[in-house]
């Protein structure tokens, strides 16, 4: 049984569709990427898993997201509370906005493990938590406030709070965005260490699609709302089929392979309640039919696991 | 004769002092910038690498005078423009303008894109006659790629690339010679940073403009610098073609910057160099090589002597004492 199983998820502001027929399943251990441009609806897929939209404004009008088997949507206040934290765990992008500014790093911990973990509530399993996440010192940092450390330590603080519970599934939202390229290197490798110690799954949101090559098993590209491809992440990355995932992979300068110019999308990434009849890319796509403003397109399969939406894989 | 550089950059420092904490004698002194030289030719761009807190936005501001000089020259076009007071550098200023990073913030809400444009030709006094100021402004606007009617709209109206146009447009207004762009593509969306570098790309060509191209992005400095130079912790640890160094780069430090860019190919097999720790505060830089502290191959005497910045030929150098 999959750990997370995502089915046509929607979810609206208002009047406005920010996800659309969003449907993806994450097998426990697994590394699952959603990348996407700003507005696709990435983030706010990845926060509604542990429902973590405010309902209003948020509403899921339609679909599932099923958690160990059981629906998310449907959980009441007390059940929710069970499944945040121990089943699934966050790590935000800004690590500066994810802590307390007014409570000692320790302190901060000590609650996620009180309020999850009651009874390993001591100072042994933080200071073992930040040594894990390879905090140097630890034992003194207990007692230090998150503006008395770097961004990158406290991005580790914020890792280390994400993983106090022992959750199942560790939901990462552009968790090294704000950091310089050397820590966002180490970073990555703590993240695929601790993966490997501890058998937990995680669903990385980012834009960078070298993050993607460096970590994932699965990758879904998404697109204005919509999930437009989905496989394993060396079959997309490596043969693309979405006109979307290629122009993304061709417009980004690889290092040690400088092509001559970069080949880049026209117009602009459009916001939720801008999305075009039809396919949402089309305004921007580069191979466009006349028949792609019609009916929205459904999945093509191309591969095992490898889908695409759009029914124009080959050329 | 060999013509001057467009830009010439001697041995500059820009120091910061800080307030002297409460009951401790000392003042505090940051240096952002420690002894950096650089040179840049008409129509060259040269990209400056670093990490947060390295000093290149420092640098760059500086050598157009945006900035404070504590010590060092700046020639431009020959003349020392390092100590020349406001009034005669504002006349030389259109002639190195500068694109900012977020195009959120540098654009004046209140003025409509028209008036963007048009200031930098009335402060310059440029472009004729008010008739002729305006075909200047539709012109610009062409140029980046926007309508000649976005011209009465506000930045609010417009997407974070088109922004972005605007600020590139408003640096042209002036008809520089230089242009300091100090990261114009790091808060734009990957589909359209590909436009961006496609447009500063194609105005170098047609109008054989110099760029100061500050950046974190290896790939992007590869792919459009000529040059690069890396900083660390205020100096320039290694200067190379931009081709050079992203593919052999000689510093312990930029090989560590080079191996931590993400491959996107899964099946890559890249020995990557995690370094430990993070980069050191300018306010306690360490002793010796400000890297050793990181550096994978650090020796003994990397702890008690900075190298110097040594030249190897072929337009390269490198401060290492490995590279002696």
């Amino acid at each position: 049984m999959p750990l997370l199983e995502v089915r046509n998820l929607r979810i609206d502001f208002g009047p406005r569709r920010a996800v659309d027929e969003v449907s993806l399943s994450i097998d426990p251990g697994q590394t699952y990427c959603l990348v996407g441009e700003s507005g696709c609806g990435k983030s706010i897929t990845a926060l509604s898993i542990a429902r973590l939209l405010p309902t209003p404004p948020a509403a899921h009008p339609s679909g599932e997201i099923l958690l160990e088997g059981r629906d998310v949507l449907r959980m009441a206040p007390r059940e929710l509370q069970q499944i945040r934290g121990r089943t699934v765990g966050y790590v935000f992008q800004e690590p500066g906005a994810a802590l307390n500014p007014v409570m000692r790093i320790g302190a901060q911990i000590r609650e996620s493990l009180a309020l999850h973990r009651p009874g390993s509530d001591s100072d042994a399993e933080a200071v073992r938590l930040l040594k894990m996440v390879g905090i140097p010192d630890p034992e003194t940092r207990l007692k230090a406030y998150p503006h008395q450390l770097s961004g990158g330590m406290q991005q580790r603080v914020v890792i280390a709070l994400g993983l106090a519970p022992q959750p199942r599934l560790l939901v990462a939202d552009e968790p090294t965005t704000a950091l310089d390229v050397t820590v966002q290197a180490q970073i990555i490798e703590l993240l695929r260490d601790l993966q490997r110690h501890l058998g937990m799954a995680i669903l990385l949101i980012t834009h960078n699609l070298g993050l993607v090559g460096e970590i994932a098993d699965r990758v879904g590209v998404m697109y204005a709302g919509q999930l437009v491809e989905e496989g394993p992440a060396i079959e997309v990355l490596r043969q693309p089929r979405h006109p979307y995932t290629r122009a993304l992979l061709r417009s980004v300068p690889e290092l040690g392979h400088p092509a001559r110019r970069l080949v880049g999308l026209p117009g602009n990434v459009p916001g939720p309640g801008d999305w075009p009849q039809g396919c949402r890319f089309a305004p921007r796509c580069p191979v466009v039919r006349p028949t792609c403003s019609g009916p929205s397109p459904g999945w093509s399969s191309v591969a095992a696991g490898h889908q695409v939406r759009c029914p124009f894989t080959e050329g | 004769m060999i013509p001057p550089p467009l830009l010439d950059v001697e041995d500059l420092r820009v120091h910061f002092h800080l307030p002297a904490p409460l009951f401790s004698g000392s003042k505090a002194v940051v240096r952002a910038v420690d002894g950096v030289s650089l040179t840049l030719k008409a129509g060259e761009t040269v990209g400056l690498l670093g990490e947060s807190g390295c000093g290149k936005t420092t640098l760059g501001r500086a050598v157009i005078r945006l900035g404070p000089v504590t010590s060092g020259t700046v020639r431009f076009d020959g003349t020392d423009i390092t100590r020349l007071p406001e009034s005669q550098l504002r006349r030389r200023r259109r002639h190195f303008q500068m694109v900012f990073q977020d195009p959120f913030t540098s654009l004046n809400p209140r003025f409509t894109v028209g008036e963007t444009l048009r200031e930098p030709m009335e402060v310059h006094r440029l472009g004729g006659t008010p008739a002729e100021r305006e075909d200047r402004i539709r012109e610009l606007l062409e140029a980046v790629g926007l309508e000649a009617g976005h011209r009465h709209r506000f930045p609010h109206e417009f997407s974070g690339g088109q922004r972005q146009r605007i600020g590139i447009a408003r640096a042209l207004a002036a008809e520089p010679r230089l242009i300091v762009c100090d990261e114009p593509v790091s808060a734009l969306d990957v589909s359209v940073q590909a436009q961006v570098v496609n447009l500063l790309q194609d105005l170098q060509q047609q109008r054989g403009l110099a760029y100061l191209f500050i950046s974190h992005d290896l790939a992007v400095v590869e792919h459009l610098a000529h040059r690069a130079l890396v900083m660390y912790l205020g100096r320039v640890v290694e200067e190379a073609t931009a081709r050079d160094l992203c593919r052999r780069p000689l510093h312990p430090y930029t090989q560590a910057l080079v191996s931590a860019v993400p491959v996107i190919d899964p099946a890559s097999k890249r020995r990557r160099i995690v370094l430990s720790g993070e980069p050191p505060s300018p306010l306690h830089p360490p002793s010796g090589c400000p890297f050793h502290p990181r550096c994978p191959v650090a020796e003994a005497r990397c702890r008690v002597e900075n190298p110097a910045l040594r030249d190897l030929g072929d337009g390269r150098k490198v401060a290492c004492h490995r590279e002696a």
